[in-house]
């Protein structure tokens, strides 16, 4: 399963570990949620970075010690369950989580820019033709409407760029709205 | 209506490339039709009985004569020569090849067109009243609104793949002919005490296998928070909406599990942590948008035309027509025009591709190249000097969009149903036909005054049966096709559920039982002028139930 | 849990496998030779659950042709003609009950 990171087809420095299993102070690892919220005291003293597998079913406000989290992995059951968009979102507009934000699960060529949008950084890409395609997918588009998470300009933004060729005339209704709108903000 | 941009072209372009790379990774097998369905849904494409279904988006039901001329080609070159107005103000075309969807698109892409999100669970057509911008009861135009909505939720990367479908109505006058109160989502412009205009916001409506009508969570929402307020609506949605249960997926149930207060707390909560971030409406992009909404350059017309009454006492047919379909504009000297697209022994809601391009031709000629499609699946002419009418009149005549029914008993609401649809459980349009035709005689229409009746095929509501004065739900038993009747729904602002009168009937006494039902209202109103959903609100449902079931 | 292609198929009576094309969402009916016909007369009609459990893991497994095939119900009379074995599939094979728009 391929790791793209930031445009590009990388070797996964992290390990998952799975329940108990003993984590080895020296390797970068992705824990389960309970493990990672009962351990997280003894995990700050970590030299290699930590990482948590969060579910898509708990709110990201009860992932406490974000500060000490290197990267967050958010999980996509089915590529049709787009619960972790909201959440990649909230970590990283809300709560300002800066560091790596990966989507696992059913993660599909067609949604690569969706992912990339919300935030995440990191895609495991579930099948290789799609890793290899990553570039072309996610430049399919230049028009965004919405401002989202990765802080392209949104259309609203683009457009009030001035543009001296553009026609300026209003329609005297068009200017009334308009200027009713601004008057009750 | 709103002119595209630079950017807005750019985007239904680049959409139009994916499609057509997608369409191509799963005719050569790269894509699985289960990677595949979800895609071409949110290009309003569907796999129905008979050939593929092209639903494509009509943003708040205005369309350009341009526009709808290029709906004449698509049905001419890539259909069977016809389309259906749906009830969410779209149009379907019901017998498209996958393999030659690109081209399609592309060609509907070049007048501003495209099927974005008319399907898949992500944010629909946001919908309005027909009359917007013309109507002399409304605030303001609700479509500036919906279209900078529009814009918010279109390929939005959070809300794409939400428990089910979100679809958004947008109203601004006292009286609904949006049917708010159906929506997921309705956003109510008006007025407080301030003098202020903001919206009222109700989440939760929905038809279908468990139907709600939409509660109120904001009374008040400033319009420079409208967007922030949806985000935080459709985030709580997202997060929260099941997705164990594609018949408990909706907004609705979640509002109905959590409890309206619970439901408003948790939006309240999301709210106020993004209200004033990024999606604070700031004045300069609601005017930009604003600005590239055209109005005509309406003339100075004197209301009533003399020539206007001497033409109606000297055709009787002109002069019913003029007292059905043509209603009060804003502006003196014009009025608002319905095309019914309900004429004896046709299918509710279809147009011929003909029927488009001269639709398309009067429209440029009497009402500044604009048309609107309405949710009781007509059309409408939105600013027809008065004194065009008659003229306007005698081309509709000729065309067959001129019967005088215009909500009326044969102004009849009705999904594709089974003889199109995959999802239908029994037909609809049949059904339809036979009851207007029973109903044919216009001095007997006119007479029961406005009566809704809706008709769907199947649970899924697409006739919005539940909010009929008259609604007909069709139900299979043992593979034979079988009819729920509802009375006294209404889609209005006092929108109410229908209640079922009896056990289903059969297909062969659909059309009697509606006699009944009709008789029994004209037995029981109290003068003329009560309506029908009036009458069942005073008597209850037994009398009309009494007489239907008495001798079957 | 045993996989759809291999739960026991329970037929009463005689049965076509059909789909829909998937150039073109035409409705087709499976033939034991392979292929895929559209008219109902030329398809591949069974009574055994067996050979029909064949036809529809044969039909599932064409994923470049057909899309959502299943098995259908269907009458056959006396003469030997194949007739929809219900409503919905009279619908599929004969196209729409009512008369469509007139075009020219």
């Amino acid at each position: 399963m391929p790791l793209v990171k930031r445009g590009r087809i990388v070797a996964d420095p992290y390990v998952r570990v799975v329940d108990d299993a003993p984590v080895a102070d020296d390797v970068a690892v992705i824990l389960p949620a309970a493990r990672f919220l009962a351990d997280a005291a003894e995990l700050a003293q970590r030299a290699a970075p930590t990482g948590v597998l969060w579910p898509n079913d708990r709110r990201v406000a009860d992932l406490a010690w974000l500060d000490r989290l290197a990267l967050v992995a958010l999980a996509f059951p089915s590529f049709r369950d787009g619960r972790a968009y909201s959440q990649a979102r909230q970590l990283r507009e809300r709560y300002g989580f800066g560091g790596e934000l990966r989507a696992t699960g059913d993660v599909l060529r067609d949604q690569f820019l969706f992912f990339i949008r919300a935030g995440f950084d990191s895609l495991e890409v579930r099948k290789d033709a799609d890793a290899a395609a990553f570039a072309e997918a996610v430049g399919r588009y230049s028009v965004f409407y919405q401002p989202s998470a990765d802080g392209r300009a949104s259309t609203a933004r683009q457009r009030l760029l001035p543009r001296p060729e553009r026609n300026t005339a209003e329609t005297a209704q068009a200017a009334r709205s308009a200027a009713a709108f601004a008057d009750s903000n | 209506m709103y002119l595209y941009d630079e950017l807005d072209r750019t985007l239904v372009a680049e959409r139009v490339g994916e499609f057509r790379d997608q369409v191509a990774r799963r005719l050569s097998g790269e894509l699985t039709e289960d990677e595949f369905k979800p895609l071409r849904l949110m290009n309003g494409v569907y796999l129905q009985l008979h050939a593929y279904m092209l639903r494509i988006s009509i943003p708040y039901g205005t369309l350009s004569s341009e526009q709808l001329r290029m709906l004449a080609h698509v049905a001419r070159r890539y259909d069977r020569g016809y389309g259906h107005f749906t009830t969410r103000q779209n149009i379907q075309f019901h017998w498209i090849k996958l393999e030659e969807l690109p081209e399609a698109m592309a060609d509907l892409a070049s007048v501003g067109m495209h099927g974005m999100q008319t399907s898949g669970n992500n944010v629909r057509n946001i919908t309005t009243d027909q009359w917007a911008g013309v109507a002399t009861d409304e605030i303001e135009d609700p479509r500036v609104w919906a279209e900078v909505i529009r814009q918010h939720v279109t390929l939005h990367p959070e809300f794409s793949f939400m428990p089910r479908k979100f679809k958004i109505a947008v109203g601004a006058s006292a009286h609904d002919r949006a049917a708010l109160r159906i929506h997921d989502m309705a956003l109510r412009l008006h007025r407080n005490g301030a003098g202020e205009a903001g919206f009222e916001v109700m989440v939760g409506g929905g038809l279908g296998r468990t139907p709600f009508l939409a509660k109120t969570i904001k009374p008040f929402l400033p319009q420079r928070d409208v967007l922030s307020y949806v985000e935080a609506v459709l985030r709580t949605y997202n997060q929260f909406g099941r997705r164990d249960n594609a018949w408990k997926a909706r907004i609705k149930i979640l509002v109905h599990d959590l409890g309206v207060e619970a439901f408003a707390k948790e939006v309240e909560a999301e709210w106020q942590s993004m209200k004033d971030g990024a999606l604070a409406l700031d004045p300069a992009v609601f005017a930009e948008i604003a600005a590239r909404f055209r109005y005509p350059a309406y003339e100075r017309l004197e209301d009533g035309p003399p020539a206007l009454a001497q033409g109606r006492r000297a055709d009787r047919r002109f002069d019913s027509w003029m007292g059905n379909a043509v209603a009060n504009h804003k502006v003196p000297g014009y009025a608002i025009v319905t095309l019914s697209l309900k004429p004896q022994g046709g299918t509710p809601g279809d147009a011929t591709a003909e029927q488009m391009q001269a639709i398309a031709d009067l429209a440029e000629r009497y009402s500044y190249g604009e048309i609107r499609v309405g949710h009781e699946q007509n059309l409408v002419l939105p600013h027809v000097a008065q004194r065009d009418l008659a003229a306007l009149w005698r081309a509709l005549d000729g065309l067959g969009l001129a019967t005088p029914n215009v909500g009326l008993v044969s102004d009849i609401i009705a999904c594709p149903g089974l003889d199109y649809c995959s999802l239908a459980n029994t037909r609809s349009i049949p059904v339809a036909q036979e009851i207007a035709s029973r109903f044919r005689n216009l001095d007997v229409a006119r007479d029961l005054g406005r009566l809704h009746i809706n008709i769907s095929g199947c649970i899924n509501a697409c006739g919005h049966h539940h909010v009929g004065h008259i609604g007909i739900l069709g139900v299979e038993k043992n593979d034979e096709e079988f009819y729920q009747i509802t009375i006294g729904g209404r889609a209005d602002e006092d929108a109410r559920l229908g209640a079922l009168i009896g056990p289903a009937v059969r297909y062969a006494e659909v059309a009697d039982v509606v006699e009944d039902v009709v008789a029994a209202y004209l037995e029981l109103r109290e003068r003329p002028q009560e309506t029908f959903p009036q009458v069942v609100q005073r008597t209850g449902i037994e009398p009309f139930k009494e007489r239907v079931y008495a001798a079957r | 849990m045993t996989s759809p292609l291999q739960q026991k198929l329970k037929i009463t009576g005689p049965v076509v496998v059909t789909a829909n094309r998937l150039s073109d969402g035409a409705v087709v009916y499976r033939r034991v030779d392979g292929d895929w016909a559209t008219a109902l007369a030329d398809a591949t009609v069974t009574t055994s659950a067996a050979v029909a459990q064949e036809l529809l893991a044969a039909a599932k497994s064409d994923r470049l042709r057909a899309v959502d095939p299943y098995v259908a119900p269907v009458k056959v009379a006396a003469d030997g003609r194949v007739q929809p074995g219900n409503l919905r599939e009279s619908i599929r094979s004969g196209g729409p009950t009512i008369e469509l728009p007139a075009t020219g």
